[in-house]
C-alpha cells in the first residue's frame, strides 16, 4: 500500500477578491455606502446590513422602532438560515455527495423567494435603513413564511439521511482536526467554529442586541472540535433561527417600521464599536466619525478572516485528502476575508 | 440548411461543415466554475434545481482544458487577473467567454476602487455581457440562450478556420524543418 501524502505545512495567501471596500468608505456618504456593504459577507447580506446600521445608530444615538426592530430579526435569522443551507450543501459538494447541494439550494431558493417578496431582490439587498428598515413587510410575507417554517423540519430530516446519517460522510469528518477550547479561543475563532470545541459563546445570548433577549432558543454547543462537530453545531442552528423567526412572527408589534432620518446623515464626531453574532461568528464594525457626512474610517471585523487562521494548526498531519472536509467545515466566504 | 428528399427513407441534410460544428457547439457549451465573489452563487443557483443549467446541455468543468465557456463571475482584482488571463490561455480553441455582473463587465459598484480590474474584457475578449449586481439567474440564462444563438448562426468564434489552420499548418512545417 502506498503512503499517503499528508500536509506539512501551510501558507495562507490572501487578497485575490481585495476590493478595498473600506477604502471606498471613506468617499461615500454613510447611505452612498449601504449597497456595497451586502457585497462583503455575500452570503448573509442581511446581517451586514443590519450591522452597519446599528453601528450607524450607535454612533448618532438613535432608536429603531420595535417593529423594525423584529423585522430585522425575522430577515438576520432568515439569511442565517440561507447561509448555513449553503455551507451544508457545498461541504457535501466538497466531499463528493452532490445531492444535498441540489436539495439545499431547493430551500434556500424558498428563502430567498422572500427577500425578493420583501425588498425585490435575491442576494444583494440594501434592505436595512439606519433606524429602520426600507419598506415594511408586504401582507403576503407572514403566510408564505409561516408555510416555509411547517415545511422545514421534515426538510432537514432529508439533510440528516443524506448527510449526518451518512456512513462515508461521518468517517470523513468524524475525529478529523479536532480543535480544543483554549487553542480556539486563543486564535480568536468565532461562531460555530468555536462554538463545536465546547466553548458556548454566542453574542446573541450573551452581550445582547437588538430584540434578542425576548426570544427563547438555546445556543448549539458540541464538545467534540472536529469537522463533524462544526457541521451539526450549523445544522443545530438552522433549528434554533427557525424557532426565532417562529417567535419574532408571532410578536411582531404594530407601528412604523423606520424613523424618518435625514439622508446627509452627521453624526456627532467619535468612535463606536458594535459587533452582532453573524452566520460565521462575531461580526464588528468600528466607524469613525468627524462631524461630516463621510466616515473618517471603517473597519470590519470578519469572522472568516480570524478563523482562517486555524488553519495553519489544524492542516498540517492530516492527508491532503481531508483537508477538503477542514476547510469546508470552517465555512469561508472569501468576499469577508479579504474585502 | 437544406433539406433534400423527406422520404420513409430518411432525409439527406445539406450543409457547411462550420454550420454543423456551431450547431453542435451550442448544443454543448461546458463551463468552467470560475465563481470569484456573489455572482458564483447565484451561477451556482442557476445550475442548481430550480433553473437547472443541465437542461441546456451545460456541465460545469473543473480543468479549462475541458471547457468551451468561460463565465467570469465576479469581481477580478489586480491580484487575480493574471491567473484569469492564464485559465482562459489554458482553454482550447473555440472559446467563449461570458462577463457575468456589473464587476466582469466594467467594475461594477468597485468603479473607483485602486484594487479592481474595471471590466474583464481589459485583459480577456468577452462574447457576452450580462449585467445586474448580481444578475438574476433568469438573466443568466438570457445571456446563454443569446450566445448559443450566436454560435449557431456563425456570428461566434471560431472566426476563421481558413487561417487557423493555415497558420496551424505553417507552425507544423516550421517545427518539422528545424526537426529535420
Amino acid at each position: 500500500m502506498t503512503k499517503p501524502i499528508r500536509t506539512e505545512e501551510i501558507e495562507v495567501s490572501m487578497g485575490p477578491l481585495h476590493r478595498g471596500m473600506e477604502k471606498i468608505a471613506e468617499k461615500r456618504t454613510y447611505f452612498q455606502y449601504m449597497p456595497l456593504v451586502d457585497r462583503f459577507d455575500y452570503l448573509a447580506a442581511m446581517l451586514n446590513g443590519a450591522l452597519y446600521c446599528m453601528t450607524i445608530e450607535k454612533l448618532a444615538g438613535m432608536e429603531p422602532p420595535r417593529r423594525a426592530e423584529y423585522i430585522r430579526v425575522i430577515m438576520m435569522e432568515l439569511n442565517r438560515i440561507a447561509s448555513h443551507l449553503v455551507f451544508v450543501g457545498t461541504l457535501g459538494l466538497d466531499l463528493g455527495a452532490s445531492t444535498p447541494f441540489i436539495y439545499c439550494f431547493r430551500e434556500r431558493e424558498e428563502i430567498l423567494d422572500l427577500f425578493d417578496l420583501v425588498c425585490g431582490a435575491r442576494m444583494t439587498f440594501n434592505y436595512m435603513r439606519p433606524g429602520g428598515v426600507a419598506k415594511d413587510l408586504p401582507p403576503e410575507f407572514a403566510p408564505k413564511c409561516r408555510e416555509f417554517l411547517k415545511k422545514m423540519p421534515a426538510r432537514l430530516r432529508e439533510y440528516d439521511d443524506l448527510l449526518s446519517n451518512n456512513e462515508i460522510f461521518v468517517e470523513r469528518m468524524r475525529g478529523v482536526a479536532k480543535i480544543g477550547a483554549d487553542e480556539a479561543v486563543n486564535l480568536g475563532l468565532s461562531g460555530p467554529t468555536l462554538r463545536a470545541s465546547g466553548v458556548g459563546f454566542d453574542i446573541r445570548r450573551f452581550e445582547p442586541y437588538s430584540v434578542y433577549p425576548e426570544f427563547d432558543f438555546d445556543v448549539a454547543v458540541r464538545e467534540e472540535g472536529d469537522c463533524l462537530a462544526r457541521y451539526l453545531c450549523r445544522t443545530e442552528e438552522i433549528r434554533q433561527s427557525l424557532r426565532i423567526v417562529q417567535q419574532a412572527l408571532d410578536g411582531l408589534p404594530e407601528g412604523p417600521s423606520s424613523t424618518r432620518i435625514n439622508m446627509n446623515l452627521k453624526p456627532a464626531a467619535g468612535e463606536v464599536y458594535h459587533h452582532i453574532e453573524g452566520a460565521r461568528g462575531e461580526m464588528g464594525c468600528y466607524l469613525v466619525s468627524d462631524g461630516t457626512t463621510t466616515p473618517v474610517r471603517l473597519k470590519w471585523r470578519a469572522p472568516s478572516f480570524s478563523n482562517l487562521a486555524v488553519l495553519t494548526s489544524a492542516l498540517p498531519g492530516w492527508k491532503v485528502a481531508d483537508s477538503v472536509a477542514i476547510i469546508g467545515s470552517i465555512d469561508v466566504v472569501l468576499g469577508e476575508v479579504d474585502r | 440548411m437544406g433539406v433534400i428528399g423527406l422520404g420513409t427513407e430518411g432525409a439527406i441534410v445539406t450543409t457547411r461543415i462550420e454550420q454543423l460544428l456551431n450547431a453542435a457547439r451550442s448544443a454543448s457549451l461546458w463551463y468552467m466554475l470560475f465563481g470569484l465573489a456573489c455572482c458564483a452563487i447565484e451561477m451556482m443557483a442557476t445550475g442548481a434545481a430550480r433553473y437547472d443549467f443541465d437542461r441546456f446541455g451545460m456541465i460545469f468543468r473543473s480543468s479549462p482544458r475541458q471547457c468551451d465557456l468561460m463565465i467570469v463571475a465576479g469581481t477580478v482584482t489586480k491580484k487575480m487577473a493574471p491567473r484569469v488571463r492564464l485559465l482562459w490561455e489554458q482553454m482550447a480553441e473555440p472559446r467563449y467567454v461570458l462577463a457575468m455582473g456589473g464587476c466582469a463587465v466594467s467594475g461594477g459598484p468597485f468603479y473607483d476602487s485602486y484594487a479592481v480590474v474595471k471590466g474583464v474584457d481589459k485583459i480577456i475578449p468577452v462574447d457576452m455581457y450580462v449585467p445586474g449586481c448580481p444578475p438574476r439567474p433568469e438573466a443568466l440564462l438570457q445571456g446563454v440562450l443569446e450566445l448559443r444563438r450566436r454560435i449557431a448562426a456563425g456570428e461566434l468564434g471560431p472566426r476563421d478556420i481558413e487561417s487557423l489552420t493555415a497558420a496551424a499548418r505553417a507552425a507544423s512545417e516550421a517545427g518539422t524543418e528545424t526537426e529535420s
